[in-house]
Parts: C-alpha cells; sequence; structure tokens
C-alpha cells in the first residue's frame, strides 16, 4: 500500500504537473462551452415544452426523451463517428462541449419547464390585465421569479457537467481523466497519487459550485413564507 | 362603455354562459351575484378576454373586443382586480404599480410614481411603497392591488370578489376602499357576496343563476321586491 503512495511517486507527478493542468483546463473549457450551448438549448426547449403550440411542445418532448434515456457515452460516440464518418475533421472539445451540452440541454429544459410551471397562473392573469403581451410577461413577471427556483438544481446541473466530461476520455478527448489515465498507462503506473489528485481537482471544481447551490435553495426556502 | 352581446361560454360539454346580455353604462357601479358556480367569474372575466367567449360578442367603449386588439384595448380601458391579489412578489410595493404604466408609456418614471404615491394615499399604504407583497397582510395586498388597478388610470374597473380570500377582520378596509372609488365617476364592476356593499353601492344588481342573468335592478326592486322564487330562496340563505 504504502509503495502504491511511495514519494518518489509524487515526485514525478509533480514534475508533469503541466499534464494535470492542462487538462483541467480543458475540461473546464468543455464545461463552460457545454454550459453555454446547455442554457440556450434548455431555455429554448424549455419553453416550447410550456407553450400552447402543439408542435412546439412535441418537439420539446421528443428532444428531452432522447437526449435523457441514453448513455451520454453511446451520444458522444455517436457524434465523434458522425463527424468521422462524413470526412470532418473535428476536435474532440467541439464534440465534448456538443454531446454535453445537448445532454444537459435536454435536462435543463425540464428544469425551465417546471420553473415556469411553478409561476402561479394568477401572475398571467395580473400582466393581462395590465394589456401585457406574452414576451414582457415573460421578461418582466416569469423569469425574474423563476430564475430564483431554478438557480439550484442549474448549479447542481454545472457540476453534473463537469463530472461527465469524464466520457470524452473514449474519444481522447485531452480532459482531466483523459490525461490522468494517458499519464499513468503510459509513465510509472503511479496511479494512486494521479488517481487521486485528478479526483481532488475535479472535488476543488464541483464542491464550490453544489454547496452555492444548497445555499441558494436554503436561502430561497427561508424567504418563502 | 361594456357590452356584452349574446355571449356564450363552453368549456368542452360544460355550458357554462348561455346568452349574457348586459350593457353598463359610463360610470355606472354594477354588482353581479348569484350561488357558487352559476358563472359570475366567467362573465366578469370574458368582459377583458381573460376568457375569450365561445360565441357572442364583447365590446369596449364602443370598438369590438378582438384576441388582435385586446392587449391594447384591456390596457387602455380596463383594470381588474383578483381574489387573490395576485401581485408581482418580486417587486416592492411602488413598483408594482409603476411598472406597467412605464412599460406602456402612459407617464414618465417620475410621474408614474407620483400617481403611484396619490393612490397609496388613497388606500392609506403610503408608508409601504418600499415593502414586498409577502410583507403585508391580505387587506393590505388588496388594497395595494386596487391602487395598481387605479394607477393605470383605466375608466373601467372589474373586481371578481375582492374580499372572498380575506380574513373577516380585513373585509372592511378593502370594502370601505371600494366605497370611496364609487364616488369616483369610474365605471364598476363587481362580483361579491358582499351584501351589505352591493345595497349600498350598486346603481343595479344582476342575479345570475346557472350561466344566466335572472333577475337585474335597483338594490332596492332586488332586495326588497323581487319576485323572483330562485332570488327569494338565494337571499333567504344569504341574508
Ligand atoms: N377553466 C375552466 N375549465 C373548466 N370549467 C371551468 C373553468 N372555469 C370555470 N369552470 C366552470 O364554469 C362554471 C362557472 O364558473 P365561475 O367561476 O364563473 O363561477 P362563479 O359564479 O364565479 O362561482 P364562485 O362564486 O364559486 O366563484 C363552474 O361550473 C366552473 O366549474
Ligand atoms: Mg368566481
Amino acid at each position: 500500500m504504502t509503495d502504491v503512495f511511495a514519494l518518489w511517486r509524487w515526485q514525478y507527478l509533480w514534475n508533469d504537473r503541466m499534464v494535470f493542468i492542462k487538462g483541467l483546463w480543458t475540461t473546464i473549457i468543455i464545461a463552460a462551452g457545454g454550459l453555454m450551448l446547455a442554457l440556450l438549448l434548455g431555455f429554448t426547449f424549455g419553453l416550447m415544452a410550456t407553450s400552447r403550440n402543439k408542435i412546439a411542445k412535441s418537439f420539446a418532448r421528443v428532444y428531452l426523451e432522447i437526449f435523457r434515456n441514453i448513455p451520454l457515452t453511446l451520444q458522444v460516440l455517436f457524434i465523434y463517428y458522425s463527424f468521422i464518418y462524413s470526412g470532418v475533421k473535428i476536435s474532440p472539445t467541439i464534440v465534448g462541449i456538443m454531446a454535453l451540452g445537448l445532454c444537459i440541454g435536454a435536462l435543463i429544459s425540464e428544469i425551465v419547464r417546471g420553473g415556469i410551471e411553478a409561476i402561479p397562473k394568477g401572475q398571467y392573469e395580473a400582466t393581462a390585465a395590465q394589456g401585457l403581451t406574452t414576451l414582457q410577461t415573460m421578461r418582466i413577471v416569469v423569469l425574474p421569479q423563476m430564475i430564483k427556483i431554478i438557480m439550484p438544481p442549474l448549479a447542481t446541473q454545472l457540476a453534473v457537467l463537469v463530472l461527465n466530461t469524464c466520457v470524452l476520455q473514449m474519444i481522447a478527448g485531452n480532459d482531466l481523466m483523459y490525461v490522468t489515465s494517458n499519464w499513468v498507462a503510459n509513465g510509472t503506473l503511479s496511479y494512486g497519487p494521479a488517481y487521486l489528485v485528478c479526483g481532488l481537482l475535479f472535488f476543488a471544481v464541483c464542491y464550490p459550485i453544489t454547496s452555492m447551490a444548497r445555499r441558494q435553495e436554503r436561502l430561497h426556502l427561508g424567504t418563502r413564507r | 362603455m361594456i357590452k356584452l352581446i349574446d355571449v356564450n361560454k363552453s368549456y368542452g360539454d360544460l355550458h357554462v354562459l348561455k346568452n349574457v346580455n348586459i350593457e353598463v353604462k359610463e360610470g355606472e357601479k354594477l354588482v353581479i351575484i348569484g350561488p357558487s358556480g352559476s358563472g359570475k367569474s366567467t362573465t366578469i372575466r370574458c368582459m377583458n378576454f381573460l376568457e375569450k367567449p365561445t360565441s357572442g360578442e364583447v365590446w369596449i367603449n364602443g370598438e369590438r373586443l378582438t384576441d388582435k386588439n385586446k392587449t391594447r384595448l384591456v390596457r387602455d380601458n380596463i383594470g381588474m382586480v383578483f381574489q387573490q391579489f395576485n401581485l408581482y412578489p418580486h417587486m416592492t410595493i411602488l413598483k408594482n404599480l409603476t411598472m406597467a404604466p412605464v412599460l406602456h408609456r402612459l407617464m414618465t418614471k417620475e410621474e408614474a410614481q407620483e400617481v403611484a404615491y396619490h393612490y397609496l394615499d388613497l388606500v392609506g399604504l403610503r408608508a409601504k411603497a418600499d415593502a414586498y407583497p409577502n410583507m403585508l397582510s391580505g387587506g393590505q395586498q388588496q388594497r395595494v392591488a386596487i391602487a395598481r388597478a387605479l394607477c393605470m388610470k383605466s375608466k373601467i374597473l372589474l373586481f371578481d370578489e375582492p374580499t372572498s380570500a380575506l380574513d373577516p377582520e380585513m373585509v372592511q378596509e378593502v370594502l370601505d376602499v371600494m366605497i370611496k372609488l364609487s364616488k369616483e365617476n369610474i365605471t364598476m364592476v363587481t362580483v361579491t357576496h358582499e351584501m351589505g356593499f352591493a345595497r349600498e353601492v350598486a346603481d343595479r344588481i344582476i342575479f345570475m343563476d346557472d350561466g344566466r342573468i335572472l333577475e337585474e335592478g335597483t338594490p332596492d326592486e332586488f332586495f326588497n321586491h323581487t319576485k323572483n322564487e330562485r332570488t327569494k330562496a338565494f337571499l333567504s340563505k344569504i341574508l
């Protein structure tokens, strides 16, 4: 056991620290890009899911069911090989952003739909009685109230997004998980320190996000009567 | 001011309004009463198209209300006060009052605030301008909701059971505000179970039952001289 964590292994890891820092950076880039895409898709399809237009509604439904009922790993492979076979050279980072964006976007669309439906009907009646258009109602009355409700689950999804960059190791994504495994396999098999550090790095990124979500949730519950 | 012509409303198979005809004159105080489920809310909500009639016409100020013009026509002519207040919980009281008038460019922000304080004075809540709705009692919230409707400077105000969600001790403070309003030249249509209020304020009372108008008349005719058996039965239960 002591040999797994032998001092020289730590030294070795320290020398190659840039590998891990780069991996972490790639993971953060993918997560940030994925989040942008996921928010865009999530709000678009979440709004569609609550619209009275039947076509928009079923479209949103199909999107949701596809991406929340198929493993993320398969989605990644599907996107990756679709590009490969159609002869387009694509960076794994872009694939990661697309796959995570699409998948988390589906989950966020559910959160957004729930948030919109949590706004009481009376709010819409009040704005209609004051002559606000649908768009004005959304912007001024629904969204500001909804944001408070959906912030905690959104933050949770952000953490999920960061953690799920792991699936990119399937396609050599240069993400933190991939570079860690790679470093272990190509070098001295110092998997003890390597996986420990990898885990700590993930924790260091995600813990602040999830604990902020928790605090917000409590705050939110606290201010409601 | 408001005209409902042969208005029918169905929810699926449920026929809730049956050929309702109402004309409300400028400045008139109309009170609609009737048993629960008789279609009072549906009737008043057809007047600003919160509910769209299945058939029939609604005219506001000489213009026929349609899906196309409802946003403008409602904005320019009609305010509404709801049973559940429906204040905007994420805005201060002052913001609740000024949001729509400023958004619609009826006034500048400064003018809107001046108007808001004027009506907050009227309902006795100037001190609460910076509070949020959930810090107020039900009666206070409803008085704010009335002030909010007044800030739009609408000539018509609709009230759908404005005191029904209130604790008994708060009913009077809201009714007092409404009685004060009734002295102004505003057109008021009120659905209520408060018979004292109806007697004191109404120019005309409409009694609805089962989606129809069964009787209409002055408070005196209605309360003291009705010959309609349904009305008598209703009054004996409620008075
Ligand atoms: N959105 C709706 N969908 C289906 N049925 C409805 C809907 N709104 C109202 N109804 C039905 O229409 C009928 C009339 O309802 P309405 O709310 O107008 O009655 P009301 O006279 O206001 O009663 P109350 O005194 O209880 O408020 C009721 O039978 C009610 O169940
Ligand atoms: Mg009602």
